[in-house]
């Protein structure tokens, strides 16, 4: 490297110093040492640890095991409960320090089993037990709770405390999910450290002192936070319990398969209990690459959602203006002969194939398969109108959860992260404090990682792209925010690891009210980037699989295009493909209310609720002439079906997901598919038979096996190894795109109620899938290279098969981005939130009622031109209609924007867009008509 | 509602500015708080919360932590009296029996005249003139019923207006600042109350807050160091004036 002209700007903020270095007390190792390995002895055993390691962390990795409360490994130790004293020789005799906060020195002698060790643990135990209950009996922790299981293996068993314990009003509601039993409580403090640390909602925190100690909210300010249901779950005694899963069940009766969150696109992994036959609860898994044990709320109790009344069970078809109840053999027939018919009519072209999200990835495949073989039809979309053309977005070079928060720079262009992928945001918010990773947001509106980011460059809705044009361009100019972010480039660059992109663009769609096209080509324009990669940031569950397996119009299974993959996948498939790329959701849509479409499928997707621009969305289903939908629940679209086939939900069936990182992971089964439902990729090759074409499986299984022989993107991907506990972390497709590691052992004392995932080992998989072992089984250290590709598609075929077509590019670009046309008025920007008025939230007792109300947050110079008050209800109009709805003023929101959340009841802002714009224009009027706005703020 | 008002949100204000982290001047302005309103009240934390850019529930946590800060109105005389080994041996308890008696109140309580509030505190830091007590904060040491009867007549009497602060006054707050900006902000605050000259450089006058006159009903109050410092013996008021 040459000599850098010196950066100019402000310096970057620095990494908070590491805990341990500023409090530890005189244990610090020397810094010579920090990167070595130093030798201390446990328990009379040598051990290597690295310099700077916890002591506590040496042993568990040494498997000698140190009792803890407070202690957890997701964060900063505090050694608050004393629960890990071990006596340590030093040259100042023997001591007892606590394991979770001293760093090992070399030479340290450490004894977790001395007298003097033993002591003290049994005196802190005695200690923490003064105040507890001991309610073991009516507690949910019961069975389950490291107080109870650290007191049998290390605890006095007596007590000489006879007065009287503290008494408090139990339990109280700290939130509407949450409720706090303070006499339970032993202020390990883990609560509020996470509330603080991980998630940055510090509303919760230790008030009072002495015995007095207490966890609390501010009066009238519930611990509202999208991350709530964490603390239950690290909670180590019974203090904190989660409402929707209180005296529900005994730890010892729940029944438990891992499995991976499909709720948003991240891919939680986590661990699916069920007590006789329903499911109960979910706990956060700590995967490594992912998600560190933590879920958002929405994923933890979204399972309510699956097995509410709103579910579809049995099949329906039309009768006139009812759906009635049917059977399998007779909705297939139907929805055969309309498919049928429409195909007659037009073939392929008037048939297509919408949604697909929601499936796994076998299904995502057979419906890929179904759709080109027997529908004979390329309009296929996953991604339902609020995604970005698959080209574009597997055609970037990629990058995991792990490098963007390991990079210098991470740049987001999509939605607001804390609302739609919640635990990216953990991660991203994580990697600020702890690394010092700057963040550039380019954004319509402020997001929930606006208080992180080194620099929010905000841009008028529909012009992303000259914002990030002018961040590309070299030398100065475009304003000092620009400035400061290109100057976060140019430092970037200079710090990345080898290897390792030095700056991560987070990609998605920064508002529905906005046309893709001016996001795509700000992707481009950043694509021009040194060192730069790309982590998509679509929110629905499986919209990766889904488009990885094909589920794209002119995309094949594998991130292959239609033209290149033609051959390949025609003689794997052994018949041919349809000769013309499809449509996109708005196409299918906008051909349907045509009349063009005379079939269309919905494959779990809800065009009239979840499309955002409903107009469009309601004259293209009902211009389709025949409607099947496949669907779990009774949504605004299905309801309008023909033919309405019951899916089985997730949890209730097994397969695999693919998240933003294109990270292969197991879906497990925990309960049984409810009623008649059946999952997606059987119901795809049953309509496919009657329809004249064997898809050729008849076990989940058999569709992997073949996934694995034909998609370029899948070949060798081992999916024995996914179900295993060894491989949870799931495998980043293709094959070698990062290593293989196989997954950590969990601590059952950071995440109480997780132990029986390592007890209950899932079903070994290799029994059922023996015919895809084409790699060795890890036995838990098996070398990540070890999982190379494989030479060719397994199956014998190696000396006839050519090579498999390359993987998707993004297409050649002119550079020309049309502006959106300058309408006076406002332009709107709607984004989700968290809590909306979706299938899930509100088919989930616990959660339906924390949406928030709808309001339209705009600059207060707005509602001062208006004459309105703040809060005050106004009609916001665009072209495509209008809506009533608060205004609220904001000084955060730019002036000329107007901000609504996106799918709250009482205000969809879907009716307010045009897909086809480039940006949406809304006037605000006072509700009683007068006093329109035209924005003049606008310019 | 019982926010900062202006001049005491500017004062919070530089004290932000003393302190590399804003939420070290967590405590400080507590004080300022307190020293408005006589306690702490919700929207006073939640505002102090605000300016710090914390949560309320840290505000209220730190806040909760301290035995000086206190949540419920009080009177307008806070009695402490020390009940620690010193004062416990020179017939602490004796006192404290005697004051629960003649207002009427048991530790914890106000009178329901609004005037005082009985306090059983720990250590006071007047050993060597044991049993003490403190009013606001302020000491008298050496007391027996009787002078403990006498310092209620005369505070009831307004006779000690002088030597006792209204409850949350602790003026040290505004004496520790110690930048450069801030000796100017000090001394402008000090020149209201009339005691020192403005000094040379000070900040322009819209940056200080308005004349004493926006103080209201309750002027600042600065302790001078040597009086607040000394045990006062008796509460014989000739004694005070001759202190003055």
């Amino acid at each position: 490297m040459s000599e850098q002209s010196p950066t100019t700007g402000a310096e970057p903020r620095l990494a908070p110093r590491p805990y341990l270095t500023e409090s530890a007390v005189g244990t610090a190792p020397p810094a010579a040492q920090a990167d070595g390995a130093v030798t201390v002895t446990i328990d009379g055993r040598q051990i290597q640890a690295k310099a700077g390691q916890l002591i506590i962390e040496a042993a568990d990795e040494a498997g000698i095991y140190i009792p803890r409360f407070c202690y957890h490994r997701r964060m900063k130790p505090v050694g608050m409960c004393r629960m890990c004293l071990v006596e340590v020789s030093g040259p100042r005799g023997a001591t007892l320090m606590p394991a979770c906060y001293n760093p090992v020195a070399e030479g340290m002698e450490i004894r977790t089993d001395s007298p003097m060790a033993k002591k003290a643990q049994e005196g802190v135990l005695e200690f923490l037990l003064v105040n507890h209950p001991l309610d073991c009996p009516v507690c949910d922790k019961g069975g389950e709770c490291p107080l109870q299981d650290q007191t049998l293996a290390y605890g006095p068993g007596e007590s000489r405390f006879v007065e009287e314990k503290r008494h408090w009003d139990k339990p109280i509601a700290i939130s509407p999910l949450v409720y706090l039993d303070r006499e339970r409580c032993i202020q390990c403090g883990r609560c509020v450290r996470f509330a603080a640390e991980v998630a940055g909602d510090p509303l919760i925190d230790f008030a009072e002192r002495g015995d007095m100690t207490e966890v609390a909210t501010f009066p009238e300010e519930p611990y509202s936070s999208y991350f709530s249901g964490n603390v239950v779950q690290i909670c180590p005694v019974g203090a904190l319990t989660a409402k929707p899963y209180r005296f529900k069940a005994r730890p010892w009766d729940l029944e438990q398969v891992e499995s991976t969150c499909t709720t948003c696109a991240v891919g939680c992994r986590v661990a699916l209990q069920s007590s006789q036959g329903e499911l109960i609860r979910m706990i956060g898994v700590d995967s490594d690459p992912v998600n560190w044990g933590w879920l958002c709320d929405k994923g933890r109790w979204g399972y309510e959602g699956w097995k509410g009344a709103g579910r579809v069970t049995v099949p329906l078809v039309r009768e006139g203006d009812q759906l009635v109840e049917s059977s399998w053999g007779e909705a297939l027939a139907a929805a055969a002969n309309g498919l049928r018919s429409a195909m007659e009519k037009r073939g392929g072209a008037g048939v297509a194939v919408v949604g697909g999200a929601r499936l796994a990835n076998e299904d995502a495949y057979a419906w890929a398969k179904a759709a080109r073989l027997a529908l004979g039809t390329d309009n296929v979309d996953a991604q339902l109108g609020d995604g970005l053309p698959a080209e574009v977005l597997l055609g970037l070079p990629r990058a995991t959860i792990d490098q963007a928060a390991a990079a210098p720079l991470v740049i987001t262009l999509g939605p607001d992260i804390k609302d739609e992928l919640p635990v990216l945001y953990l991660r991203l918010r994580g990697a600020v404090h702890e690394q010092g990773t700057q963040l550039v947001e380019i954004t319509p509106a402020p997001t929930g990682l606006t208080r992180y980011a080194s620099e929010t460059l905000l841009y008028r809705p529909g012009e992303a792209a000259s914002v990030a044009r002018a961040l590309v361009a070299a030398g100065s100019g475009g304003g000092d925010g620009i400035d400061r972010a290109r100057a976060h480039i140019a430092r970037a660059g200079q710090k990345a690891a080898p290897g390792a992109p030095s700056i991560v663009v987070i990609l998605g769609r920064p508002s529905l009210a906005e046309g893709e096209g001016g996001v795509v080509a700000a992707a481009r324009e950043l694509a021009g980037l040194p060192g730069v990669a790309f982590l998509s940031a679509l929110r629905r569950g499986n919209v990766h699989g889904a488009l990885d397996l094909g589920l794209a119009p002119g995309v094949l299974p594998g991130r292959v295009s239609l033209e290149e993959g033609r051959a390949w996948f025609e003689r794997h498939w052994g018949a041919g493909l349809p000769a013309e790329r499809g449509l996109t959701t708005a196409g299918i849509l906008e051909a349907a209310s045509r009349g063009d479409i005379g079939a269309l499928v919905l494959l779990g997707a809800d065009p009239l609720a979840d499309f955002p621009d409903a107009d469009l969305a309601l004259r293209g289903v009902l211009g389709a002439g025949f409607v099947v939908a496949v669907d779990t629940h009774l949504t605004e679209s299905s309801r309008r079906a023909d033919v309405l086939l019951p899916a089985a939900a997730w949890s209730e069936r097994r397969g695999t997901f693919t998240n933003i990182e294109g990270r292969v992971t197991w879906l497990g089964q925990m309960v049984t598919a409810a009623g008649m439902s059946w999952p997606d990729w059987m119901i795809a090759s049953e309509l496919s038979a009657r329809l004249g074409v064997d898809l050729g499986f008849a076990r989940i299984e058999e569709v992997w096996e073949e996934i694995a022989r034909v998609s370029p993107l899948h070949r060798g991907l081992p999916y024995d190894l996914l179900a295993g506990v060894s491989h949870r972390d799931g495998i980043v497709a293709p094959v070698g795109a990062e290593p293989v590691r196989p997954a950590r052992a969990l601590d059952p004392m950071a995440d109480p109620g997780i132990q029986s995932a390592e007890l209950h080992k899932v079903v070994s998989t290799s029994l059922l899938f023996s015919a895809t072992s084409t790699v060795p089984e890890p036995d838990g250290q098996a070398p990540g290279n070890a999982l190379a590709p494989a030479g060719g598609p397994p199956g014998g075929e190696q000396e006839e098969a050519p090579a498999p077509p390359a993987f998707l590019r993004v297409p050649a670009w002119d550079g020309v981005v049309a502006p959106p046309v300058d309408t006076p008025g406002l332009r709107l920007v709607s984004r989700r939130t968290l809590w909306d008025g979706g299938t899930l939230v509100q088919n989930s007792p616990s959660l339906a009622g924390l949406a928030p109300e709808p309001a339209l947050r705009v600059h207060p110079s707005a509602l001062a031109a208006l004459g309105a008050a703040d809060g005050e209800a106004v009609r916001v109009v665009s072209e495509r209609g209008s809506l009533s709805v608060a205004a609220v003023g904001d000084p955060e929101i730019p002036r000329g924007t107007a901000v609504l959340a996106w799918n709250l009841a009482g205000a969809r802002a879907a009716g307010l867009v045009d897909a086809a714009a480039a940006a949406t224009a809304v006037r605000v009027e006072l509700a009683d008509g007068s006093g329109g706005q035209g924005g003049g703020d606008g310019g | 509602m019982p926010r900062l008002s202006p001049p005491f949100e500017q004062r919070a204000r530089d004290l932000i500015g003393l302190y590399p982290h804003p939420r070290s001047a967590l405590v400080p302005i507590l004080h300022l708080l307190q020293e408005q309103d006589g306690y702490l009240t919700e929207d006073g934390m939640a505002h102090v919360a605000e300016l710090l850019d914390l949560a309320p529930a840290e505000v209220r946590g730190t806040a909760t932590f301290y035995d000086m800060f206190h949540f419920e109105p009080v009177g307008k005389y806070l009695v402490a009296v020390c009940t620690n080994i010193a004062c416990m041996l020179q017939g602490a308890y004796r006192l404290l029996d005697h004051a629960e008696e003649r207002l009427g109140i048991a530790p914890g309580g106000t009178t329901e005249d609004g005037m005082f509030t009985l306090e059983d505190a720990e250590c006071l830091a007047l050993c060597g003139n044991g049993p003490c007590v403190t009013v606001n904060w302020r000491y008298f040491g050496d007391l027996d019923p009787d002078g403990f009867d006498a310092l209620i007549d005369d505070l009831r009497a307004g006779r000690l207006d002088d030597e006792v602060p209204p409850h949350g006054t602790l003026g040290r707050v505004r004496r520790s600042v110690g930048t450069p900006g801030t000796e100017a902000r000090v001394a402008t605050e000090a020149r209201t109350d009339g005691h020192s000259p403005a000094p040379a450089g000070a900040e322009p006058a819209a940056a200080a807050p308005a004349g004493a006159g926006q103080q209201g009903a309750r002027p600042p109050v600065t302790l001078d160091t040597h009086r607040s410092t000394a045990a006062v013996s008796s509460v014989d008021a000739a004694h005070l004036e001759g202190l003055q």
